[in-house]
């Protein structure tokens, strides 16, 4: 049962092109092609599929649901947890955005593509500047598994099998970490957080001479920072490696970077650094180390060179650290990168230079401790963990936080995490996030809302 | 080309007792196979290493290859120079370019080697 030929819009086929081909090939009708096919494994009908709609009604269809999202564009965005609503200024994805760099993806014809090597090269100089490390890859792909790739990259560096993970460390994080080296036969043990913090003490104590790493993260999970430096050497002294995590590398705009603290390998989230909220992705894993750790190191690395001619050019290096070459033994079954979100946070992070960087972290650090001192004073509110924090904070809550957020949500806000799912013990515990996205007034708007559906809640 | 005072694997390491112990490296053949060597991973002193089990990594503008223990026993000395030379492999595989010293667990293992002769046989067509 030959169906009839529908022409259609994309497909750019004439009936004379499709009578050409058939006749070359020596077939009188497409439906031949189908004779090996038995009839009773074919269908033999259209799909019971409703009318497909005109472009127009499509739009209105999709931008109807899509309206439907309580995005940070239109809902004023206090959630950090992981993913940040920073300013992107324009510059950013109208270079990004440009043909040559979306079409080019990431480089397989490597040498080829001399200005999407370059652009990786810039990133992972730039990256190396801001961590305070000598030698970054060419990215990875979000936060977590560059932090699991952080840990296999330590137990080889080490030849131990065992990893100290803080619990202030990002619970997803976490999981992943889990997921991604148990198979590998790593044992991961949780290092309990002390008041919001990971203290060298816990560290000394719970090191072996099986440790490969300690990771922590800093600013960690709780907003909180950690002693690097003193964590740093709690981990040497044992013959570790500290691994640093990070999921706004906005922060070392004003913080110490974990190089010049001791850090061994920094890995993170990148996703800050200009790239959109993406609705949880893709992301951009961030992977920096030393230069002794280089052919330990997992992905691909771009390196600058000279040509024959001794012109400035950019190469893939050290490949044989990788999976095409080195097979089985390879440092990580990671063959690709986020090139696209690599290339914006590098044009953000050029754009901003380190003083923009700076501007924009104390304004983080401003607008969070003044949302944060409102918020305490509000009646049964108060810090979970005293202490100096970047742009996120735990409140402590007289009502579970999910009400708050739900009151919150209808006021055209989005609240904070519940930490509850993830801390049993904080099942009152909220975490906030304030960017220098915030204004003032919003953050009034929040603290006066939040006040209401308390006392709405108390009564 | 293949000294006769040393003992060789089928993987083209060396090996020669030295007051007790094992010296190893890569043969000439392998070494020029390889051509410029680039990188060697070799273990920690202290270690152990196992009868034709890999030891280490070594690395080439060609090829990646890994590094066979020609006897077992524990590592006592590693080649560090070859950290900053590894070109000391192609230049002199014999001598400086040595890579391992092993205290032997296993002293019949010696006896299970190559000869020169036995070696030279085995590279013989590609040689």
């Amino acid at each position: 049962m030959a169906r009839a030929w529908v022409p259609h819009r994309y497909l750019p086929l004439t009936e004379a092109d499709r009578a050409q081909m058939l006749a070359t090939i020596g077939v009188a009708s497409v439906e031949d092609l189908f004779a090996d096919i038995p009839a009773s494994v074919r269908l033999l009908r259209d799909l019971r599929l409703p009318p497909a709609p005109s472009d127009a009604e499509l739009l209105a269809e999709l931008r109807a649901l899509a309206g439907q999202n309580a995005d940070a564009d239109r809902y004023v965005c206090f959630l950090g947890a992981g993913a940040y609503d920073h300013f992107i200024p324009s510059v950013v994805w109208h270079l990004a955005g440009r043909a040559e760099f979306v079409t080019a993806y990431t480089p397989y014809q490597a040498e080829l593509m001399q200005g999407e090597l370059q652009a990786t090269y810039e990133y992972q100089s730039l990256l190396c500047a801001l961590t305070g490390m000598e030698v970054a890859n060419a990215s990875m792909y979000d936060g977590a598994s560059a932090t699991a790739e952080a840990a296999v990259m330590a137990r080889d560096l080490t030849r131990r099998g065992g990893i100290l993970l803080s619990t202030a460390v990002h619970p997803e994080y976490r999981q992943v970490l889990r997921t991604y080296t148990a198979p590998l036969g790593l044992t991961v043990t949780d290092l309990p957080h002390e008041g919001g913090v990971t203290t060298p003490q816990a560290v000394r104590d719970a090191l072996d001479g099986e440790t490969a790493a300690v990771v922590v993260q800093h600013p960690n999970f709780f907003g909180r920072l950690e002693e690097v430096q003193a964590l740093a050497e709690a981990a040497h002294a044992a013959g570790a490696l500290l691994v640093v995590a990070v999921a706004d590398p906005v922060a070392y705009g004003l913080l110490q970077p974990p190089g010049a603290l001791g850090a061994d390998i920094v890995a993170g989230e990148g996703q800050p650094l200009g790239n959109h909220l993406n609705f949880g992705g893709p992301y951009l894993g961030m992977l920096a180390t030393r230069e002794a750790f280089v052919r330990r190191m997992p992905g691909r690395l771009v390196g600058a060179t000279v040509d024959a001619r001794g012109r400035r050019g950019f190469v893939l290096t050290l490949q044989t650290r990788e999976q095409h070459i080195r097979r089985e033994r390879a440092t990580s079954n990671i063959c690709t990168n986020e090139a696209l979100n690599a290339l914006a946070a590098a044009v953000y992070m050029a754009a901003l230079g380190p003083h923009g960087l700076r501007q924009v972290a104390e304004a983080c650090v401003r607008k969070a401790h003044y949302a944060r001192e409102r918020l305490c004073a509000l009646p049964g509110f108060g810090l979970a963990f005293p202490g100096p924090t970047f742009h996120e904070f735990v409140l402590t809550c007289p009502l579970p936080p999910e009400r708050l957020n739900e009151g919150l949500q209808a006021r055209g806000i989005l609240g904070g995490l519940p930490l509850g799912p993830f801390y049993p013990d904080l099942d009152h515990g909220w975490l906030l996030c304030v960017t220098e996205m915030r204004t003032r007034a919003e953050i009034d708007r929040l603290v006066e809302a939040v006040a209401e559906i308390a006392e709405e809640a108390g009564r | 080309m293949f000294p006769e005072d040393l003992r060789y694997t089928k993987e083209h390491e060396w090996a020669r007792r030295e007051d007790g112990r094992i010296r190893v490296g890569i043969t000439r053949f392998a070494a020029d196979r390889l051509s410029d060597v680039v990188f060697i991973e070799l273990p920690r002193p202290g270690s152990t290493v196992t009868q034709m089990q890999t030891f280490g990594v070594i690395e080439s503008v060609k090829a990646v290859s890994d590094l066979y223990a020609p006897v077992s026993g524990t590592v006592v000395e590693v080649n560090t120079q070859l950290a900053e030379r590894p070109e000391l492999v192609n230049q002199d595989p014999y001598g400086a370019g040595w890579m391992l010293l092993l205290d032997p667990s296993d002293p019949t293992e010696w006896e299970r080697l190559l000869s020169a002769e036995e070696y030279r046989r085995l590279v013989g067509e590609e040689a």
